[in-house]
């Protein structure tokens, strides 16, 4: 095996969107050489595609005043149903601030408070607010929904992509080496501690290994479990989430959260930010009437995403919504807000009708329909970020579950994570790779860059004939969307599992029909689908066992939230030799507010049957027998008991 | 933008430029596929389908599929653009379809930017350039909105290649900074937060390299499919890199 197969560096950080390069600038500055493994050169992960900007409790604006990190934190415990780490939702509220800030630092040109008279959109009201003068030129808001303020920072309608170009343009300063265009497929690793990766180069084919001292996996959301039915992008397979499951011994955590997004313009699924409720954007039935003033009378359009993905479901159940050839959608408006406003401040939305629909918002309504958006689940990790049950290994980002979303996250506290979590594990890795050395065996990684080129040549070596794998993705697709999707109820889930289970079988069976040398595109696909459909069965799995509903989970079969016997996170392993995957459950956290309404949706649940106190008694306990390392600071030394009282 | 619909569907011919530089037995040559068009269909939806039912061996590069990420950069019928928001019903029914030139070619319509576009950086350094240390207590530095609004239009650009790929000069000159990189310079130019000072910036801007080796046809400024203003940010080098000459 030649010296370009076996790389070794200090922190090896596979992924390339603002989780990732967050952590690698960390860990450079500290002295550490790190490796990036991207899909795509970094600036062309999916954070680009973030419009609508990132959550940090400023309170620089009028509508933002008064704002504090204590009603973030409120704010993003409730979004999540009380499914969230209230203490990792103390530290992100907390840390939010100064990442905008830093990435401001960075060079993001966020777009700034205007003193004096500005004319806004609120609840489809326009409305002329005094900005104060002293506040001209800081870092302005916008409101999303979920928030008691305005509070998500923006960059015009393209803050991930300013965000990302400014964290890549500090990589590259820094002169961390990117290896792009390179797909991790396995983690090399002896059941306690990880050592880097095995990555496949999608220029040649080839594969090679990179050892670590810290291996962080930030591979961003898995929204193509979905098939074609989701807003993210077609690299967004969930490769990263899946070879951490395959170690058989780190859980994923809540894969059963899935985040659909209100507004995905119909029928190609490109998202719609929220960006366009927040500045004042209506939903309307087939009959233009805004269903969301009888829905939600306080929040309207602006109640959480799982809350206004439900009323549009069932507006078109109802026979409300608007029927075509390719499906039922309904409409946004953005008429009101005037050509101006949405040739500069939403001038990215603007542009998605145009050029995919033919429309102008200023004249047409828009089609939209609730899709796919974002992973809650993922690679479960402590506070630092570090996986359960296996030293060295890391998450950040979308991938994790760091878990300050729970059970639904707030718009704009995605972005913000990337960031926060980003520098916090990024430092865990850094501090971890300085406390070790590389004493690994050589043999151990080549055997791991053996075994991939194996498995990649078994697919080749198949021939006759089986199903193709494309047609393999779009059945798990169709599976997922209907079986899994908005509103679930025990015998679709179980249809949907069993269905899922017989396409992982048919995975076995299936044939290439394309053998030509180098990355080979059909091979690329072939190899991501079965890891693609292991997320999937699990997804399922996880919400068929959960009988209740919470935040974005929703059972018809079971609509109450369950705060008696579900008040807790679902982890599921899956050794690969496993036909099956494993469930166990642990306590959400430490919980410093106690559940109860959120705000926005059903006000009634089944109630906790044991006090907070009892319930906090043995929460690092009993996470800790789950295989939750410890922390660099003891679990639960940030939680800032009782604080939130004072701001409700 | 519905005209497929509802009629008979026309008979799309795709030519597409193939080679695969990885396999020995592969020469350069045009191939053609058929489809029948679909309403909303964009080349990015007629390219998967040519891969999926057609030839999986084709090679194309796509990601968000919504016109941000700059992966898709392509010469649709010789003029370079982005395929994933490209509708086929505003194409003739002959589609031709070669890869972006100037890049290195990873195979068929896939081209590596990337490394273009890290180099480029590189060469211009790319940031911003400070003294000042990031201070986690204190508050933003003011901007004004209107400046911030100003940088944004220039950071916009998603460096798909399309106007670099357009340029005569950069493509005879593999160090010229092309329209995408005197726009990356014109962003940090007007950018307070870089310290950089004009005698700096000379040095990068006004060489055979810069904005003096641009000849001003604006092939570049026609085809950016983000609509960048790049003939007023040419215009912004060339009196910035004249009144620091004069000064
Ligand atoms: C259309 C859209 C709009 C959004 N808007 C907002 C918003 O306005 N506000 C908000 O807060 N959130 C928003 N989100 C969510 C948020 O943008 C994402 O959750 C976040 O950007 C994810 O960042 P990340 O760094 O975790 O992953 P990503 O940015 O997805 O990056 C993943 C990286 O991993 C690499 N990768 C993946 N797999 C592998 C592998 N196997 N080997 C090597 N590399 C790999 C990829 O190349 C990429 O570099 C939006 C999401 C979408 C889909
Ligand atoms: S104007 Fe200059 S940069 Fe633009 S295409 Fe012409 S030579 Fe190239
Ligand atoms: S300036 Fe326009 S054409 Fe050129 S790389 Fe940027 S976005 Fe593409
Ligand atoms: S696929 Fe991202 S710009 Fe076309």
């Amino acid at each position: 095996m030649t010296h370009s197969r076996l790389r070794s560096t200090d922190v090896l950080v596979i992924g390339g969107g603002l989780a990732g390069e967050r952590c690698a600038i960390e860990a450079a500055a500290a002295g550490h050489d790190v490796v990036i493994l991207s899909l795509v050169p970094p600036r062309r992960s999916h954070s680009c595609a973030a419009q609508g900007g990132m959550q940090a409790a400023l309170g620089n604006c009028i509508m933002g005043e008064g704002d504090n990190t204590t009603l973030h934190f409120i704010d993003t415990v409730r979004g999540s149903d009380w499914g969230a780490d209230q203490e990792v939702a103390q530290i992100f509220a907390e840390e939010a601030p100064r990442a905008v800030r830093e990435l401001a630092h960075y060079g993001v040109p966020w777009t700034r408070v205007r003193g004096g008279k500005n004319r806004y959109f609120i609840k489809g009201a326009q409305l002329e607010i005094d900005e104060r003068e002293e506040t001209d030129g800081l870092m302005m808001h916008r409101d999303f929904g979920g928030t008691a303020k305005w509070r998500t920072c923006y960059a015009a309608a393209g803050s991930g992509h300013a965000a990302l170009y400014a964290l890549d343009s500090e990589v590259i300063k820094l002169g961390i080496t990117v290896t792009d265009r390179a797909e991790a497929v396995a983690l090399i690793h002896d059941g306690n501690r990880c050592w880097g990766a095995v990555a496949r180069c999608l220029r040649t084919g080839r594969h090679f290994a990179v050892v670590a001292k810290a291996t962080v996996i930030a591979t961003g959301g898995y929204g193509r479990i979905y098939g074609q039915y989701t807003t993210n992008a077609t690299i967004n397979d969930g490769t990263g989430a899946a070879i951490a499951l395959n170690t058989g011994v780190v859980p994923l955590g809540n894969m059963e959260a899935v985040q659909f997004h209100p507004t995905a313009l119909a029928p190609s699924g490109i998202l719609i930010s929220e960006g366009a409720r927040g500045d004042g954007g209506y939903l309307l039935d087939k009959n233009l009437r805004r269903f969301m003033i009888d829905a939600e009378p306080g929040k309207q359009e602006l109640a959480s995403r799982d809350v206004v993905s439900r009323h549009m479901m069932r507006t078109m159940r109802d026979g409300h919504g608007v029927e075509t050839p390719f499906g039922t959608h309904l409409w946004l408006d953005l008429r009101h807000l005037g050509g101006h406003h949405l040739e500069t401040k939403l001038r990215e939305i603007t542009e998605i009708c145009r050029d995919f629909a033919g429309l102008d918002p200023a004249r047409d309504l828009i089609p939209v329909e609730p899709t796919q958006h974002y992973s809650m689940g993922g690679i479960r990790v402590n506070k630092d970020g570090h996986a359960y049950g296996m030293s060295g290994l890391f998450a950040a980002g979308e991938v994790a579950c760091w878990d300050m979303h729970g059970f639904n996250r707030l718009g704009g506290n995605s972005q913000a994570e990337t960031v926060v979590a980003g520098r916090i594990v990024g430092e865990a890795a850094a501090d971890f790779a300085s406390g070790t050395s590389l004493n690994v065996n050589t043999g151990v990684a080549i055997a791991a860059v053996r075994s991939a080129e194996r498995h990649a040549a078994s697919w080749l070596a198949r021939s006759g004939s089986g199903p193709d794998v494309y047609s393999i993705r779009d059945a798990m697709g169709e599976t997922m969307i209907d079986k899994v999707g908005i509103f679930r109820s025990g015998d679709q889930l179980q249809e949907a599992v069993d269905r899922l289970l017989s396409l992982l079988a048919d995975c076995d069976r299936a044939v290439l029909r394309s053998k030509v040398p180098g990355m080979n595109p059909e091979l690329s696909f072939a190899l991501r689908l079965k890891n693609m459909l292991r997320l999937a069965v699990v997804t399922a799995m996880g919400a068929l066992a959960r009988t209740e509903s919470r935040g974005a989970h929703y059972r018809t079969d079971y609509p109450l939230r369950n705060d008696t016997n579900w008040l807790n996170r679902t982890l599921v392993r899956w050794p690969e030799s496993a036909s099956e995957p494993e469930f166990t459950y642990e306590p959400v956290g430490p919980i410093d507010v106690p559940p109860g309404f959120r705000g926005y949706g059903r006000d009634d649940q089944l109630e906790m049957e044991v006090s907070v106190d009892q319930y906090n008694k043995d929460v690092f306990v009993r996470q800790a027998t789950e295989g939750r390392l410890e922390s660099r600071e003891p679990a639960g030394s940030r939680v800032r008991w009782g604080e939130w009282q004072e701001h409700v | 933008m519905n005209k497929a619909r509802g009629k008979t569907p026309r008979r799309l011919t795709f030519q597409v430029f193939r080679y695969n530089p990885q396999d020995p037995e592969s020469n350069p040559r045009m191939q053609s596929f058929e489809l029948d068009e679909a309403p909303y269909m964009t080349l990015y939806i007629a390219l998967n389908q040519i891969r999926e039912t057609l030839d999986p061996s084709l090679q194309f590069d796509f990601a968000c599929r919504s016109a941000v990420c700059g992966s898709c950069g392509m010469m649709v019928n010789g003029r370079p653009t982005l395929a994933c928001r490209t509708l086929t019903s505003d194409l003739s029914d002959e589609i031709r379809l070669h890869p972006l030139p100037v890049f290195e070619l990873i195979g068929d319509l896939s081209v590596d930017t990337g490394k273009w576009f890290r180099q480029m950086v590189e060469r211009t350094e790319g940031w911003i350039h400070t003294q000042r240390d990031f201070d986690p207590a204190a508050p933003e530095q003011r901007m004004d909105d209107d400046l911030a609004q100003a940088i944004y239009e220039s950071d916009r650009c998603i460096e798909c290649g399309c106007c670099v790929a357009s340029c005569g000069v950069a493509n005879l000159d593999q160090d010229f900074a092309g329209p995408a990189g005197l726009n990356r310079l014109a962003r940090f130019m007007m950018d307070p937060r870089d310290e950089r000072t004009d005698s700096d910036w000379f040095e990068v801007v006004s060489t055979e390299d810069g904005v003096f080796g641009c000849l001003g046809l604006m092939a570049c400024h026609d085809v950016c499919p983000k609509d960048l203003p790049l003939l007023e940010i040419h215009a912004y080098l060339r009196r910035k890199m004249l009144t620091t000459k004069l000064a």
